[in-house]
């Protein structure tokens, strides 16, 4: 009996600490959180959630942590001002945490996977006076709730610049006499089969061709976003099937492996591949979303309405391509690069020019092909091109 | 040093030692945690506890988790209380949750809300009796191997799954089935005294039928001494084949159900992920309560707790989501090692020393 006694006390020493030490630290009730777009907010009274679907681990949620970062230091926001939660996967998890964010006081809260934005938008539902802004999602038009944003990059953009590098080292190679002309074949690493891949390797394909004429390119899919295994399989396999050049749309540095081993030049995404292709890798097109964060961050506090569907490219400084390896380079690439960074910028060269490209042997008829070019995300953030441009295989 | 097996043991002595097991295990986390990253242990003790229970909503996600966690427990208790080791329970889970979405995506919209549920909890149960039934008839007439064909059957479920969510994705290409039916919530369980209150309650009935069920019954007799040994079951009349087949046939039809209510109650979409790891974290709440319902519902709630907290203390001190990982390993290591010394004790005897 006495020692039932004591065993007892012990529990509720021992829960008693624990709930104890909760009182002190528990989360900030969400007073004066409520603050509408619209009044304007003092930049140390804004507190800002961030939803991940990886960790600092994994090159895409990595790009965004850092935006997030960029933008607290450019705002002067305290880390006190930003809860960011990782690893949060595509299922009721994001509601979870969508709805604690909003609860511990959240004016703005973010997420950034595809898989988020049905969760977002429940949310978003339940809590009006919070905004919530999700990247690469498309239903914000069609929503019709005032607080629920998308917003993406003009990525294709950076991807038609490294599309260049690489047209410009395919001529290297026809020029010097390693390949003729009609070998000039470029494989692509791809994730999944719909339009934010599309639009992305056939802005890639395109700027190679706008130098290189003779350029074709082979696409197969992993049906993963990161998979280092099998991005190094599918990338093995493009070379033993003739390519000559492999770039990605796949989150792991699988693809640039598999380039050094077998001596072939690639073009990496996100993140600066020369780590693991120091001969091999000529650049990679990446995101700056801090650009963005900041953007939308400065308009919840200047009291401006956040755009529904945003998309900046090179003209706001949100795609860029990492530094471009003097080791793997053709002569002339950095010219070239600059002539066409500045044309995109100021509006004068459109990736989707659709005198460039044909579908099945003709132009495509379609409501966004106007003025002589696709408007890609200009009437929803999220990529929409899905058209197989003639020059392209693809296989699943 | 000598292992001395226990005879017996009294119920205080073995609480107490699981107690010093409890406290032990907090001491020794507390110590990883100064070393790892140099935070204050009690205050991370103290994130946990914030995050599992700290607002209405968080203490709901916590029952939730609970419950899910629960009723896959109870789930596999037949199987395992006849020793045929059901690792099935993921791919059982998957099942019920596949079939739960093909009826909210083919029925939600047209049928009466209350007949769709009910035919997502029959539906799920019977595929999940299916896939119960497989390895248990293979088992029982084959004398298979009924670790590996369970496990197995989770592949399989988990392809099926896959070509599931390729087949209804929305929109197309995303590989995501995303939320079903949002406009008009056909085929979600509704709230009751809050998000998740009829789940709680469903899982409720079926926890206290099977405590019923193996502890008072017929049937859950036969399935003990099935599980004691087969011959003595033959000896004693019972037919083993068709105890087998029963008892699996229930174990998958809960499991499958338990798929239904994911689905159904909670994420209202289905993936790779919907069972996420349930099917193999309950297998250990089974055998650490010992097949006793009541402390399934304890030990539950205190992984859930755990996993809660963990992810509020990765975002407070930015910690990675490893570390709480690393707190409920240790936990365990600590509950599940502590069984031994309530079975043995030890004895130190000093060389040369006179024995006494």
């Amino acid at each position: 009996m006495k020692k039932k006694v004591l065993s007892l006390l012990m529990t509720l020493v021992l829960s008693a600490g624990l709930l104890a030490g909760c009182g002190g630290n528990g989360a900030a009730p969400a007073a004066g959180g409520a603050a509408k777009a619209g009044s304007g907010t003092a930049a140390s009274d804004i507190k800002i959630g961030a939803i991940y679907i990886g960790d600092e681990n994994e090159g895409y949620t990595y790009a965004h942590m850092k935006g997030i970062d960029d933008m607290m230091s450019e705002l002067g926001l305290s880390d006190a001002q930003v809860i960011e939660k990782t690893n949060i996967p595509e299922g009721e998890e994001c509601f979870d945490a969508a709805v604690d964010l909003a609860e511990q006081g959240c004016n703005m809260i973010f997420a950034t996977s595809f898989g988020h934005e049905d969760y977002l938008l429940q949310a978003a539902a339940e809590y009006p006076d919070i905004q919530f802004l999700h990247a690469t999602g498309y239903q914000a038009a069609s929503s019709g709730l005032e607080n629920f944003h998308n917003y993406f990059t003009k990525i294709y953009e950076a991807r038609y610049v490294s599309g260049v590098v690489a047209g410009m080292k395919l001529n290297e190679m026809i020029e010097s006499g390693k390949i003729t002309a009609d070998k000039a074949k470029i494989g692509y690493v791809g994730a999944f089969p719909y339009a934010e891949v599309i639009s992305g390797f056939t802005s890639f394909f395109l700027g190679a061709r706008s130098v290189c004429e003779s350029a074709t390119m082979e696409v197969q899919y992993t049906n993963s976003w990161a998979d280092m295994s099998m991005e190094n399989e599918v990338a093995t396999k493009l070379i033993q099937g003739g390519c000559v050049l492999i770039s990605q749309h796949a989150d792991t540095t699988g693809a640039p492996t598999a380039c050094e081993a077998q001596g072939v030049p690639c073009v990496g995404y996100n993140v600066d591949m020369t780590s693991v292709a120091p001969t091999c890798a000529l650049t990679s097109s990446a995101n700056n979303w801090g650009a963005y964060y900041t953007i939308a961050v400065q308009s919840y506090l200047n009291g401006e309405t956040i755009p529904v569907d945003w998309a900046g490219g090179y003209s706001d400084g949100v795609v860029y391509i990492t530094p471009l390896n003097s080791d793997a380079i053709a002569p002339g690439t950095e010219e070239k690069v600059k002539e066409v960074e500045t044309a995109l910028a100021d509006g004068s060269l459109h990736v989707f020019d659709a005198s460039t490209f044909t579908v099945g042997g003709k132009q495509p008829e379609d409501e966004l092909i106007s003025d002589g070019y696709y408007h890609e995300s200009e009437k929803v953030s999220a990529p929409s091109f899905a058209y197989i441009i003639d020059g392209i295989t693809t296989q699943e | 040093m000598r292992m001395i097996k226990r005879g017996s043991i009294s119920r205080s002595k073995a609480l107490c030692i699981r107690l010093a097991a409890a406290v032990l295990s907090l001491l020794v986390c507390a110590i990883v945690i100064v070393a790892i990253t140099k935070q204050n242990p009690l205050e991370v003790y103290a994130g946990i506890v914030d995050g599992a229970v700290g607002t209405g909503r968080r203490l709901w996600v916590t029952i939730r988790e609970t419950i899910f966690l629960l009723i896959v427990a109870v789930g596999l208790t037949p199987a395992f209380k006849m020793r045929f080791w059901n690792i099935g329970a993921e791919g059982q889970i998957l099942m019920g949750g596949a079939v739960s979405a093909a009826v909210m995506i083919y029925l939600g919209k047209s049928l009466p809300n209350a007949l769709v549920i009910l035919l997502i909890f029959v539906s799920s149960a019977l595929i999940g009796m299916l896939w119960g039934l497989i390895p248990a008839y293979f088992k029982a007439r084959y004398n298979t191997n009924e670790t590996l064909f369970t496990l197995m059957l989770n592949y399989v479920a988990m392809q099926i799954v896959t070509f599931c969510i390729v087949y209804w994705e929305n929109p197309p290409g995303s590989n995501t089935v995303g939320v079903i039916n949002a406009a008009n919530r056909g085929g979600w369980i509704p709230p009751l005294f809050g998000t998740y209150g009829m789940c709680v309650l469903l899982v409720a009935a079926v926890t206290v039928f099977i405590a019923i069920y193996m502890n008072r019954s017929k049937h859950g007799y036969e399935i003990a001494v099935v599980g004691e040994s087969q011959n003595t079951a033959r000896y004693a009349g019972i037919n083993v084949k068709k105890v087998i087949i029963r008892t699996m046939m229930l174990s998958g039809a809960i499991c499958g159900f338990a798929g239904a209510l994911i689905v159904s109650g909670s994420s209202h979409t289905i993936s790779t992920g919907t069972a996420g790891g349930r099917g193999f974290t309950a297998i250990i709440v089974a055998w650490m309560s010992k097949f006793n319902p009541a402390i399934m519902v304890i030990v539950s709630l205190f992984l859930a707790f755990m996993q809660q907290g963990a992810i509020q203390i990765a975002s407070q001190f930015g910690l990675n989501e490893n570390a709480s990982d690393i707190i409920t390993g240790i936990i365990l290591f600590f509950l599940i090692g502590c069984e031994f010394f309530v079975n043995y004790r030890l004895e130190v005897t000093i060389k040369n020393s006179p024995k006494h």
